[in-house]
């Protein structure tokens, strides 16, 4: 039965908790009652809103694929009043969360295509579920590239996948992390993403590049993918704004005429185009 | 349904107070309190403002107020229980003497809560409601209801509208199987009209100013004008009085509060003219001058709600006008926005 | 009056004295406007008469107005000393915003701190006659009665922030209201979120409000907010000798330890 009452959370218990970074963690969150656990499903790109009782609602993605059922996980910096309360949490505690919510990566469009993931910094969680996704279904794709870039080798998150997905033989992966953040034993790139990109010359040839990361990077890394020959449509990214009844009813999320809540958070470039700067 | 439509003893209008207050659990009408009418409880016929054009507030907060709780909990370390709120028994409240421009604001904000995740709390709360109006024999200089599709005798959104068409009598027009249930409750007090009254002549004079459809199409086509909206909203100085007291506004917040053993989570009213409103985290705001907040209000009413739920969303009550500490007078921007 | 304050103002705006001037000017109704004047010609729009006494110097902060250059404004009593308020703050600089103002029906300008304070000591800054008496009003009552008086207006408060947008004081990119960690004023505008956020901004304002009652004027409620921050003024005249607004390089009272300072608050 769905909720009459749409802001009613699902209740959570967080089975396993990662730390990833310093103040960066994911959760592993199990439905307290079977029966949602039963009813819930999302695909990749969506999100939820995520609460510590008495203190609010935060909006993050669903950093696991939904090829994996039964729990979820969130991955969050530590930066307000709510994500302060979340990092406070223990396993077995209990939160909740809202969703799913926001469209979806066209995953299923993509098969038989390369796929060439670039991310920057906490950025990896909303790419994660995408990789995942595919990753599980590897058969699908073609060539898979990873291009992930993080201020300092302290600051990448989920350090034990990266390390899975560098030793798989049907993933090419690379780091960087930007100069002054390497330590003496970093093996990967230095330099920021969009550089390493233009260094990398991708081909566009069948391939669709998905770009998660601060607003600053995804600036300079369109005209990198754009040089290489990438089509708009061949490009995709997610937005974030404020959010906070991910229902399309609260107002603040929009840009211009569309909800980033509702009709995001995943936009193809060509959309992109047609949306006006407010982002 | 088919409108009914009857005439009235002015003076029976006492009556029907005493009647719907016996009859329904909550009876709310214009009151006077010093400077502001407000839409308050009342007891009897005597509560209720003689003279005026309309209420300070709109009528919005019955149906969705400025504080709304959504959640209730209690806090118990590894034991915290949930629970909604009931919505099922709200009172059935009847809305005695507002103004047609409040009766038709509920399109707007049915619009957004009810779409297609509906809203329980407003859609109960609204579902409750009886509204009985009051068309406007008079106006002032703020209103502008003829340019956005409305007008002073605008029967959307009434159960009833009692129209005043001589000095003691009024006319009834029985719009809803609501309304009629309400109506059998004065039905002796009602007789036939004999001959067809023209309505259009009691009503007050409200010129159009503006065509709204090019309000729609320009404001569309602004949104990189940057310098429009700068000059508009110079003197804006970013409070949310327009939107808390604007019929159609629905912009809301989500907060907790707590204590150590039990909390709930509120949906508040809020304003897109607010600095805060969009503001991450990071520092980053999408809107971070006044001028886009401006524009984010001019555009939400008059080109997304258009565009996506095919509602324009302003009444032309021009409370926003009235309310605005700096004369910030929509008319005259939707005016200049339509000759650009 | 008027006419002698456009023919300044065209004759500022041409020589390029200034970029924009903040002046009053015809509203709705007979209701005045703030305007901002770029061209000589638009000049024509200002008015100045005896309904024209609302202090405009929250503008002096607002970004799309500094971003217009060199800022002139129409300056009552009560504007002059929101700047020299704002100066103390360190908010604005000497010689930065040009002021005009009426001195004995002449119409001076002066941007020079010195010259404003020296014209502002000239001046009476008495609270008006009926707001003095809702003030005696309020302290007549008993605690019991002025807790009823007040509670029964917050009530009317729905939390719009209007008092805090008009007034000059109030320039924190980041209120206090705002702040969530921890959540010192709830929220929502119920009983208690409106009576902590009122008494909150007064005792922001204790020693610092220019008595020039923007805030009551402009509540959309009608609450008289500024009988909240007019009775801090008296105390802080008492016990520390300081009144708001009279002097760009004062010191606030509430933070500056002074020898002669009463210890009588000292069990």
């Amino acid at each position: 039965m769905e909720n009459k009452n749409i802001y009613e959370p699902y209740m959570m218990r967080i089975a396993k908790i990662t730390d990833e970074a310093p103040f960066v963690k994911t959760f592993r969150l199990e439905f307290v009652n079977p029966q949602d656990a039963e009813n819930f499903s999302f695909h990749t790109g969506q999100f939820g809103e995520y609460s510590v009782y008495g203190e609010g609602e935060s909006t993050f993605c669903i950093a696991s694929p939904h090829t994996r059922k039964g729990y979820i996980e969130c991955t969050f910096r530590q930066a307000g009043r709510v994500t302060g309360e979340l990092a406070s949490l223990e396993v077995g505690d209990s939160m909740g969360f809202r969703g799913p919510y926001g469209n979806i990566f066209p995953v299923e469009e993509w098969k038989g295509k390369n796929l060439l993931f670039i991310a920057g910094g906490i950025a990896l969680p909303p790419m994660r579920s995408v990789i995942w996704t595919c990753l599980d279904t590897r058969e699908n794709f073609k060539d898979v590239t990873i291009l992930y870039g993080a201020k300092s080798v302290n600051d990448l998150v989920y350090k034990h996948e990266l390390k899975e997905w560098e030793e798989r033989p049907d993933v090419k992966l690379v780091t960087t992390v930007d100069p002054g953040g390497e330590t003496p034993e970093w093996k990967g790139e230095v330099g920021f993403v969009p550089t390493v990109l233009d260094n990398m010359k991708p081909n566009p040839e069948n391939t669709i590049a998905i770009v998660c990361g601060p607003p600053v990077m995804i600036k300079f890394t369109f005209p990198v993918l754009e040089k290489a020959g990438f089509k708009d449509e061949q490009i995709y990214t997610t937005l974030e704004n404020r959010m906070k009844c991910g229902l399309g009813k609260c107002g603040r999320c929009n840009v211009g005429k569309v909800f980033v809540c509702k009709d995001g958070p995943v936009f193809s470039r060509t959309q992109l185009k047609e949306l006006p700067d407010e982002y | 349904m088919e409108p009914i439509i009857k005439i009235i003893k002015s003076a029976s209008l006492a009556t029907i107070v005493d009647k719907l207050k016996g009859r329904y659990p909550r009876l709310y009408a214009p009151v006077k309190k010093q400077e502001l009418v407000e839409l308050e409880v009342i007891n009897g016929f005597n509560d209720i403002a003689q003279d005026y054009l309309l209420t300070t507030q709109s009528v919005k907060k019955l149906a969705f107020p400025r504080v709304e709780k959504i959640l209730d909990y209690t806090l118990q370390k590894g034991n915290i229980q949930q629970q909604s709120p009931d919505t099922s028994n709200f009172p059935e409240t009847v809305l005695f003497g507002i103004r047609p421009c409040d009766a038709s604001g509920f399109r707007s904000l049915t619009a957004i809560f009810n779409g297609d995740k509906p809203d329980e709390f407003y859609k109960s709360r609204y579902e409750k409601l009886i509204i009985i109006s009051f068309a406007c024999n008079k106006a002032d200089a703020y209103c502008f209801c003829t340019s956005v599709g409305g007008n002073p005798g605008n029967t959307e959104g009434s159960d009833i509208q009692f129209t005043p068409v001589d000095n003691d009598e009024m006319l009834v027009e029985i719009l809803t199987e609501k309304g009629k249930a309400v109506a059998d409750l004065f039905s002796d007090l009602l007789s036939d009209c004999d001959k067809p009254v023209d309505k259009q002549a009691y009503l007050a004079n409200v010129p159009v100013v503006f065509d709204v459809n090019k309000v729609i199409d320009n404001t569309t086509k602004s949104f990189n004008n940057e310098m429009l909206w700068i000059n508009q909203s110079l003197r804006c100085i970013g409070c949310g009085a327009c939107a808390f007291v604007c019929p159609t506004c629905a912009c809301f917040d989500i907060q907790d509060e707590q204590n150590m053993k039990q909390g709930a989570r509120l949906r508040l009213w809020d304003s897109c003219g607010f600095s805060l409103f969009t503001l991450h985290t990071s520092g980053h705001n999408p809107r971070h001058i006044q001028s886009h907040r401006w524009r984010q209000r001019l555009m939400h009413k008059f080109s997304y709600m258009p565009e996506q739920l095919k509602v324009v969303g302003c009444e032309g009550c021009g409370r926003c006008s009235r309310a605005c500490p700096v004369d910030m007078n929509i008319k005259e921007h939707l005016l200049q926005i339509a000759e650009l | 009056m008027s006419d002698i304050l456009i023919n300044k103002v065209k004759q500022l705006l041409s020589d390029k004295a200034i970029d924009i001037f903040i002046g009053h000017g015809e509203g709705t109704g007979g209701r005045i406007r703030p305007i901002f004047v770029r061209t000589p010609e638009d000049a024509e729009q200002l008015i100045f008469n005896e309904n024209c006494k609302q202090s405009w110097a929250n503008y002096l902060l607002k970004p799309e107005v500094k971003a217009a250059g060199k800022i002139g404004m129409m300056a009552t009593k009560h504007a002059l000393r929101a700047m020299m308020q704002l100066a103390s703050e360190f908010q604005i600089k000497d010689n930065e915003v040009l002021a005009l103002y009426w001195d004995n029906n002449e119409l001076k300008s002066s941007a020079d701190f010195k010259e404003i304070e020296a014209y502002l000591a000239s001046q009476n800054h008495d609270i008006l006659p009926h707001e003095q008496e809702m003030i005696d009003k309020l302290n007549a009552m008993t605690t019991q009665e002025r807790w009823d008086f007040w509670q029964k207006e917050y009530e009317k408060c729905i939390k719009c922030y209007a008092c805090r947008s008009a007034c000059p004081m109030c320039y924190c990119h980041h209120c206090a209201a705002e702040g969530n960690q921890p959540q010192w004023i709830p929220v929502a505008s119920h009983q208690l979120g409106n009576m902590d956020w009122h008494l909150m901004r007064a005792m922001h304002l204790s020693g610092r409000c220019i008595n020039c009652g923007a805030c009551a004027k402009v509540c959309p409620m009608h609450i008289p907010l500024n009988l909240l921050t007019y009775n801090l003024i008296t105390p802080i005249q008492q016990e520390f000798g300081a009144i708001a607004g009279m002097k760009h390089d004062a010191t606030y009272a509430l933070s500056t330890f002074k020898t002669e300072d009463k210890e009588n608050f000292i069990l």
